[in-house]
């Protein structure tokens, strides 16, 4: 379903849209979003297979899901639990009262020939988020309905069908045509998907078809009522949507200034195909579906109480959004490093804790931004993700604390870091093992000292002329002898001393 | 048999994958004529004020659990379609589909 509202038009602001060079005319493109988002449930939206990415094809169906005569669903509580949830969070009109509709079409991976959906009565209506930039993009709605299955068609002659994506729990979410710019479609998808990330409700990952993007767009003159909108389908990622959207924006710009009226864009859906970036015609508005929806009598009406849209908002974490302002008002942390920082909900979670364990905020953000994504996006290091770490909180803020109180230097803390990573052991253990605490103790340290001014005679007499900053060239020496363990501001009191009193 | 009763017959014979010769679309649209002012009947009823309803039982609020149980077997659930390789359901080529 989902059409994007009709033209409500309203002001464009000023200086958006792409200016034609042929003829001055400033066209505006209007651009509506519809987000299908997979519920992270353990089972099927009405039935009880547990679906798992990737599973050995036709392994997670059955009855209910291959529409078996005489099934019947049931829905999953914690899919209407984490749609409303997703409402909450996205501001949106829980409705007391929703049911559910059959949209009908035959396709090879819909076993029933038809799909379970929501019609007239979705769960939740308006709502919306701000983009980082201020911009508002509001929503029409959010349904619940289920997946189709997937249909394999290059492999042969014939078509392979894999059921155990059908009847997996998804929320499609539309927006009002509210958007001017591919970076805006771009910053909106970015923005949910983190909402819904943090919230919980899906992992948002295209690359295994959680998130699914479809586009409508158009454009028209400054100042003009819209025109014909065209869907965009097969959008694979992100950038694929942005650039597919430039593309469609150029494509209508030109055709309407071609001026023959043939050639102006028509109601339609059209692919993108990414090698080539073009899309083309998929099926035009005469081809369009006939769904006859009408009520699923196979379910009952379902009423949300205000109590359980209450539940689902204590379920709520703080948002990212939240986050980053608080990062930012108490921690003293850089409006870059709090976006670091929030760029997921486990690697927020951890950087809290170890906060909380070490209690320096900026110290920890530092070694986390600069320590412990570096070491994750090495390819050498097994773990990828945050949640893959081989240490926990505890140990990271142990490192933090044995850097802070100077038991050792900044940059062998670097080395521990790593190798953390790589035996999973506590940063003082390492410390330990390999001898790596900072030496403090004078008669070392002189001793070190005394071995690196042999033969510096220039940096003497530089410091003895009073450019005491000179003594920064002896510090390298005595660090490589001492193995980086040696403390720096010792070394460089005892080094000027030794020039300044005995030389 | 008016023309109307023709294309909506046609339409939904389109829309139900059927095809349906001279003499059938006839006898369909007849029955089909008949179903209509059946409906048109109903349709004169005051309902103003009668809740819609979406199903025959006064049930509502029919939940689960989102606890997984066994599927089938492969094997017995591909048992039932008309054609498969052991692994997946085969079916004549078919490219565009929907959602």
């Amino acid at each position: 379903m989902s059409q994007t509202a009709i033209p409500t038009s309203g002001p464009t602001p000023q200086g958006v849209g792409v200016v034609s060079k042929k003829t001055g005319v400033r066209w505006v493109p209007v651009i509506g979003l519809e987000v299908h988002c997979q519920l992270k449930t353990e089972t099927k939206l009405f039935c009880s297979c547990r679906y798992e990415f990737g599973a050995s094809p036709n392994t997670r169906v059955c009855p209910v899901c291959t529409a078996q005569p005489g099934a019947l669903p049931v829905l999953n509580r914690e899919a209407l639990a984490l749609a409303v949830r997703v409402a909450v969070a996205l501001g949106a009109n829980v409705a007391p009262r929703t049911k559910f509709d059959r949209k009908n079409y035959f396709y090879c991976d819909l076993p029933k020939g038809y799909q379970i959906s929501q019609f007239d009565q979705p769960f939740c209506t308006g709502g919306g988020l701000t983009l980082p930039s201020g911009k508002r993009v509001r929503l029409t709605r959010i349904h619940l309905e289920e997946d189709a299955g997937k249909a394999i068609h290059d492999r042969g002659d014939t078509t392979l069908v894999d059921l155990n994506r059908a009847g997996v729990p998804l929320i499609e979410s539309v927006t009002e045509a509210d958007m001017q710019t591919s970076d805006e479609a771009y910053e909106y998808l970015t923005s949910l998907k983190e909402i819904l990330q943090y919230a919980g409700a899906s992992d948002c990952d295209m690359e295994k078809g959680s998130l699914r993007c479809d586009v409508n767009v158009s454009v028209r003159p400054e100042g003009e009522p819209w025109r014909t909108k065209v869907e965009l389908k097969n959008l694979n990622s992100f950038k694929n949507v942005k650039d597919a959207i430039e593309h469609e924006i150029e494509r209508q710009i030109e055709a309407y200034e071609s001026g023959d009226k043939s050639k102006f864009p028509v109601q339609e859906t059209r692919l993108y195909d990414a090698t080539t970036q073009t899309t083309r015609t998929m099926r035009s508005k005469e081809d369009a579906h006939d769904y006859r929806y009408f009520p699923e009598p196979d379910l009952v009406p379902f009423h949300v109480e205000p109590a359980f849209v209450e539940l689902q908002r204590t379920m709520l974490p703080e948002l990212a959004d939240a986050r980053r302002a608080r990062y930012q008002r108490d921690f003293g942390l850089s409006a870059y490093d709090a976006g670091v920082l929030t760029g997921s909900r486990a690697l927020a979670d951890f950087f809290e804790m170890v906060v909380k364990l070490s209690g320096n905020a900026k110290e920890t953000a530092n070694w986390i931004t600069n320590g412990v994504l570096a070491n994750l996006s090495d390819p050498t290091i097994a773990a990828k993700t945050v949640d893959e770490l081989p240490f926990r909180p505890h140990d990271l803020a142990e490192l933090v604390q044995l850097v802070t109180d100077r038991t050792i230097h900044n940059n062998v803390g670097r080395t521990v870091l790593r190798a953390m990573f790589e035996t999973g052991k506590s940063a003082r253990q390492i410390v330990k093992e390999q001898g790596l605490e900072q030496v403090s103790d004078e008669g070392q340290l002189e001793k070190w000292c005394r071995e690196a001014l042999v033969g510096k005679d220039k940096v003497i007499a530089d410091v003895k002329a009073g450019k005491t900053k000179a003594v920064a060239a002896l510090m390298g020496p005595v660090m490589k002898a001492s193995k980086g363990s040696a403390n720096p501001q010792l070394v460089q009191e005892i080094l000027l001393r030794i020039i300044q009193t005995e030389m | 048999m008016t023309q109307t009763e023709v294309d909506i017959v046609k339409k939904t014979a389109t829309l139900a994958r059927l095809e349906l010769g001279e003499a059938e679309i006839a006898k369909f649209g007849e029955q089909f004529g008949r179903i209509l002012e059946a409906f048109q009947k109903l349709s004169k009823l005051d309902v103003s004020g009668v809740e819609p309803m979406t199903g025959a039982t006064a049930l509502s609020d029919v939940l689960r659990d989102d606890r997984a149980k066994p599927s089938l077997e492969r094997e017995r659930a591909l048992s039932n379609g008309p054609k498969h390789d052991g692994e997946y359901f085969i079916v004549p080529k078919t490219i565009g589909g929907d959602a």
